[in-house]
């Protein structure tokens, strides 16, 4: 009977084609380590703040007069209301260290080189969607923080020269942040941005699926078709979407359920530090959500201490390091393009960290010091040590970029192995 | 950047105090225990008596509160609201606006969730710092928010208290290094009294500043109990699946 069913929903859709071209058969390499969980949790929280999201929705009110009242009817009156705001803004933040986790993988095993350049370019899409949506989910509370992180960053648009403040005028929908640009940020961030995030995270996977995943030693586990013998073949059942392509070496395991668990095992951890915020520590010390915010908006009183949140300090402390507010801003956005540009600026044929040399390992550790400690300065207050610090860290930054195309094109790389060693 | 915060700042005179260092009266810590009823219910009554006339919680509703501290709802409803206000309504007074702007010179701020936009100690420190002034509107000033609007309230309470500015000379400048308070007149309560009574106070401003606390640690371990169970159960059948891999 159930058989049947399938039958007859096969006939007409590929249900079990996709699961199994894409979970069931999908080859992963088996010496994936944890920094391969990320991809997999940056998934749940995405599903996690569309749900929380929509029920968010069905008691908020989008307006400058109701907004912050409506986030306190919220988290008093509506059953378990806290709990799924504080899912939502929680979720916020996870992202962002999901995400970041995610990238340095990616840079440490080389996983944006040679054939994975559009895959890397999805995910820097992505990325830079989900810092658009987290701004404009930011503004939402109308708490003070809400309106005058939001005024600091919208001026910045102003820098520009000849358009800047038509731009401003345009992005806000009036002379200052009001409910207009409540209402039109409320829309962008519960409709166009997530659907434009959906549709990336669509076309990661389905790149990804293409090329196939890389690994820690950066090692490839598809060889040309014909060129593996039999006994050399992985034993597993694999679609043979990618074994008529490619043979496929005995170092893979099916995705489903082999990755699936180990990235269980992550989510379930993973679930315990975001449940000890969500019950415990929702605020995070005002990293997560700031002090100031739950106060209404007041257009007429600045907050002594303007600071974004945690996730945007690194670029905030990069633009506050720049004297001039154009080359600032340019700098800042430079910054993000850079980490885009990464397939083309590592000229090297070796993917990881493990194999490549000392120069590099060196120049990866600085640049993930650099960008804590950017981080951590942009949250500080603009004090002429802080302010040259930023600036030193600013120019290590991008320094990491220029070094790396410099030497990676005759890079002293060490012998890789024919096969995964583990 | 700096640039921009500047002329923001000089756009609207009215920060112009907040930024910059200066003295900080050390703030005293206090002990909060969100599980202790008899304190929270004392700290919501004297909210009630002294706070509310001027201070409203337009985001919480009397009946939550009653709720959550455990007080009956007939009992709440005859000693904790003074108003005609039906026990399903919000902790608002009766000021209009207009009035509170003039007698304070601008609107007594929304106390709902001041615990969490300023901190429990400050609240703390700040109930216990208020001096005479006869400069001031209202003859008092305060050691940690300094030309405050607010008359000391509790002073019947409390009594009153001198403070003696202790001036130090930094880079060249007379500059103000401490407060000093001494009790000038007593009040209705002793002062280990009184640090009572405004712990409770400030116990209640916790409180309603984040009401789902009292729930959300009692689900939030339970939570994490189950997620530990998750993650032996998980953690087991992943090494089942992996155990012929290697």
């Amino acid at each position: 009977m159930f058989k049947n069913l399938l039958d007859w929903i096969e006939y007409r859709i590929p249900m079990m084609r996709v699961a199994n071209m894409h979970a069931l058969q999908y080859p992963a390499p088996k010496n994936m380590n944890f920094w391969y969980v990320f991809g997999f949790l940056a998934t749940i929280v995405l599903v996690n703040q569309i749900l929380t999201g929509i029920w968010l929705t069905m008691n908020y009110v989008p307006s400058a007069d109701g907004a912050f009242a409506s986030v306190e009817y919220i988290m008093r009156d509506v059953d378990y209301g806290w709990l799924l705001r504080y899912m939502h803004s929680t979720g916020a933040s996870a992202f962002f260290v999901v995400v970041y986790l995610h990238m340095f993988r990616g840079m440490m095993y080389g996983s944006y080189q040679k054939p994975r350049e559009l895959l890397w370019l999805f995910g820097m899409f992505i990325y830079l969607a989900l810092m658009a949506e987290a701004f404009m989910g930011y503004l939402l509370p109308w708490g003070q923080m809400s309106y005058w992180g939001a005024q600091v960053i919208i001026s910045l648009f102003g820098a520009i020269p000849v358009i800047g403040d038509d731009l401003t005028l345009w992005i806000r929908g009036d002379y200052v942040i009001s409910g207009a640009t409540l209402n039109r940020f409320f829309a962008l961030h519960v409709i166009a941005l997530p659907l434009v995030i959906v549709i990336l995270v669509f076309l990661h996977i389905v790149a990804l699926h293409e090329v196939g995943s890389n690994n820690p030693q950066g090692i490839d586990v598809k060889h040309p078709k014909g060129s593996l013998k039999e006994e050399e073949k992985t034993k597993f059942k694999i679609h043979e979407y990618y074994t008529s392509k490619k043979d496929i070496i005995d170092d893979v395991v099916p995705f489903f359920p082999h990755i699936v668990l180990k990235d269980l095992v992550a989510f379930s951890l993973f679930c315990m530090g975001c449940s000890y915020v969500i019950f415990f520590n929702p605020e995070v010390g005002g990293l997560f959500l700031e002090g100031p915010n739950f106060e209404p908006a007041n257009p007429l009183k600045t907050p002594e201490h303007i600071a974004p949140v945690w996730y945007f300090t690194p670029f905030y402390a990069i633009l506050r390091a720049v004297p001039d507010k154009l080359l600032g801003v340019l700098t800042m956005f430079g910054a993000i393009v850079m980490l885009a540009l990464l397939p083309w600026l590592d000229r090297c044929k070796v993917r990881s960290v493990k194999y490549r040399s000392g120069l590099h390992k060196i120049n990866l550790a600085v640049f993930a010091v650099v960008f804590v400690l950017l981080g951590w300065l942009g949250l500080k207050p603009a004090t002429p040590t802080f302010t040259l610090m930023s600036q030193i860290s600013t120019v290590l930054y991008f320094g990491f970029f220029g070094f790396l195309w410099l030497y990676s094109k005759n890079e002293q790389t060490k012998p890789l192995p024919a096969r995964i060693t583990k | 950047m700096k640039k921009l915060l500047i002329a923001l700042v000089a756009l609207l005179p009215s920060l112009a105090t907040a930024a910059g260092g200066g003295f900080q009266y050390p703030l005293e810590e206090v002990k909060i225990d969100l599980k202790d009823q008899p304190s929270l219910q004392r700290g919501a009554a004297l909210f009630m008596n002294y706070c509310l006339g001027c201070h409203q919680m337009q985001y919480q509703r009397y009946q939550r509160t009653a709720e959550d501290l455990g007080i009956p709802l007939d009992l709440a409803k005859d000693n904790l609201i003074f108003s005609d206000q039906k026990i399903g309504e919000k902790i608002t007074n009766a000021m209009p606006v207009a009035d509170a702007a003039s007698f304070f010179g601008k609107q007594p701020p929304d106390l709902t969730m001041v615990a969490r936009v300023r901190n429990p100690d400050w609240i703390y420190t700040y109930l216990k710092t208020f001096y005479v002034d006869e400069k001031k509107t209202f003859k008092v000033n305060n050691a940690v928010f300094k030309d405050v609007g607010m008359p000391h309230v509790l002073e019947g309470l409390q009594g009153t208290q001198e403070a003696e500015m202790v001036y130090d000379t930094v880079d060249g400048e007379k500059t103000l290094v401490g407060i000093k308070l001494t009790q000038k007149e007593p009040g209705t309560l002793t002062p280990a009294e009184y640090d009572q009574a405004i712990t409770d106070l400030v116990n209640f401003l916790e409180y309603v500043g984040e009401p789902s606390k009292l729930e959300s640690h009692k689900i939030g371990t339970w939570v994490l109990v189950f997620l530990a169970v998750f993650f032996v159960f998980i953690f087991l059948l992943k090494k089942e699946y992996w155990r012929d891999v290697h």
